[in-house]
């Protein structure tokens, strides 16, 4: 850790600054050093805006002493807070990642006027016949028809997408877009995944195969994490 | 210890009156002891389609409410001593019974006879909970109509939170030409959207209307196809193995002698 008069490190890297702050003085302790420390460092004019990173150790700070602490940092004017990370969190933290982080099977026919809804991925064995509902913070991933709704991300998380061996969905929901079926008679589509494209920021579906080349990390820890 | 079968749909008008009575009667015809148990409260008409009409005295609201004895109320076919009809009342609405009165009901008929087919009437409100309170199986009737089906979905839902099996699927009204043409569902697709075990179908046939209309269920006349159909349920229901009927009409004896020599028709 970071020596007994240095509380206070700081790194500069391609991004920005990286502060390595101490976690066992005490927070008063180290606003004060972090004060005179940034009031040290000699930044001109004309400089652009250096983005921060500010790295806790094993601190654990709420929402109001993490906006403290970026306020210090933002006093002055050429530093933005990137981000603030720490290496604990809380078991409330921790329960809601777990939550939103796994995956919940489900293995029933959704029905017409049925809702499921789950935190994480839901992964359906089954059904959702017309009029039935699935919604998850996360994917929706769906081992049988989709003839009804579904609704993943339904926290707003952008990225999440709706799989199913069988689409014929009368709408998809993703985040807060929406999309619903043509208005004629069409037919339902294998083995496709349904998408917020970033370019047209609409709902698209397309073959299995090409979302994950979209969605690279699709199913990986750090994402799901990220959004938890 | 006998059977009580729920015949119920949602929607109205898909022909669960039909239905209840065809299938009692089918079981009287082989020899079972039936009673046909109306729950559309308010609505009643089963009473009708079975020519039983005149002959209400008591009915099952004054059951439930201690007017008289279980025994008393029951009415007796006019074609099969083992048929019996305990009817709706007219007068009163479906909240005059509860769904523990209605089981207490069943539950007693249980002892005497080998099946209570039950008619319930449409909706998911009260009176469908009466009519499902004391069923231990039930028969969803739908046609081939989305609307009907989606219903059906709905219904079939709610059955599966009763402490019941599975129900079973009879597909009803079905117009070969319009299947064949795909202006109708066909019964693989619903089937396939239900996901439940089908029991049977049955053909649109004008003699059901004619025969309700005159009080005699149609299982009743040997050479129609609704009431083939009919028969066939009633025998899946005792456990037989019977193919699905044909849907193709037969046409005519021209037909008969070509599909002999193997040309095609």
């Amino acid at each position: 850790m970071v020596g007994n008069g240095q509380r206070i490190m700081i790194k500069g890297t391609r991004d920005g600054l990286t502060l390595q702050l101490d976690d066992q003085c005490s927070f008063e302790t180290l606003l004060r050093e972090l004060r005179e420390k940034l009031s040290m460092s000699g930044i001109t004019e004309e400089q652009p805006m250096i983005r921060v990173n500010i790295q806790l150790g094993k601190r654990y700070l709420d929402e109001d002493k993490k906006e403290e602490l970026s306020a210090v940092v933002r006093e002055k004017q050429k530093l933005v807070v990137d981000s603030i990370e720490s290496e604990v969190l809380t078991k409330q933290e921790a329960l809601n990642w777990k939550e939103n982080t796994e995956i919940t099977p489900v293995a029933r026919t959704i029905r017409s006027g049925q809702l499921v809804e789950v935190k994480g991925d839901l992964l359906l064995i089954g059904d959702v016949n017309p009029g039935g509902q699935v919604k998850a913070t996360g994917n929706v991933f769906i081992m049988g028809s989709l003839r009804g709704i579904a609704h993943a991300g339904f926290e707003g998380d952008q990225s999440a997408v709706i799989a199913a061996s069988y689409m014929q969905p009368s709408q998809l929901r993703i985040a807060d877009q929406l999309s619903r079926s043509p208005d004629y008679d069409s037919e339902g589509v294998y083995m496709e995944c349904g998408f917020i494209d970033d370019q047209l920021e609409k709902i698209r579906i397309d073959r299995l195969q090409e979302v994950v080349k979209k969605r690279p990390d699709l199913v990986s820890f750090e994402r799901r994490m990220i959004n938890g | 210890m006998g059977e009580a079968i729920v015949i119920t749909s949602g929607k109205g008008g898909v022909g669960k009156t039909t239905t209840t009575a065809n299938l009692g009667t089918a079981l009287a015809l082989q020899d079972k002891k039936v009673c046909l148990v109306d729950t559309d409260i308010g609505l009643r008409n089963l009473d009708v389609v079975m020519g039983l009409e005149n002959r209400i005295i008591y009915d099952i609201v004054d059951v439930v409410n201690e007017r008289c004895k279980t025994k008393q109320a029951l009415i007796t076919d006019k074609r099969f001593e083992c048929l019996h009809l305990l009817p709706a009342a007219q007068t009163s609405d479906k909240s005059e019974v509860t769904p523990e009165g209605v089981k207490a009901i069943v539950d007693e008929l249980k002892q005497d006879y080998d099946y209570i087919v039950i008619d319930c009437p449409a909706g998911i409100e009260q009176g469908y909970k009466n009519a499902v309170a004391g069923a231990d199986k039930a028969i969803v009737v739908t046609t081939p109509e989305k609307a009907s089906v989606r219903d059906a979905d709905r219904i079939i839902g709610l059955l599966e939170q009763e402490d019941m099996e599975s129900p079973k699927l009879v597909i009803n009204r079905i117009r070969n030409h319009m299947m064949k043409n795909g202006d109708m569902l066909d019964v693989d697709e619903i089937v396939n959207v239900l996901s439940i075990d089908l029991l049977g179908i049955v053909i649109d046939d004008d003699a059901v209307i004619k025969a309700s209309n005159s009080g005699e269920p149609v299982v009743m006349k040997p050479n129609s196809k609704a009431s083939l159909a009919y028969r066939n349920i009633a025998r899946r229901i005792l456990g037989e193995t019977v193919p699905l009927l044909n849907l193709e009409e037969d046409k005519g004896v021209l037909a008969k002698v070509k599909r002999f020599f193997g040309m095609r028709t």
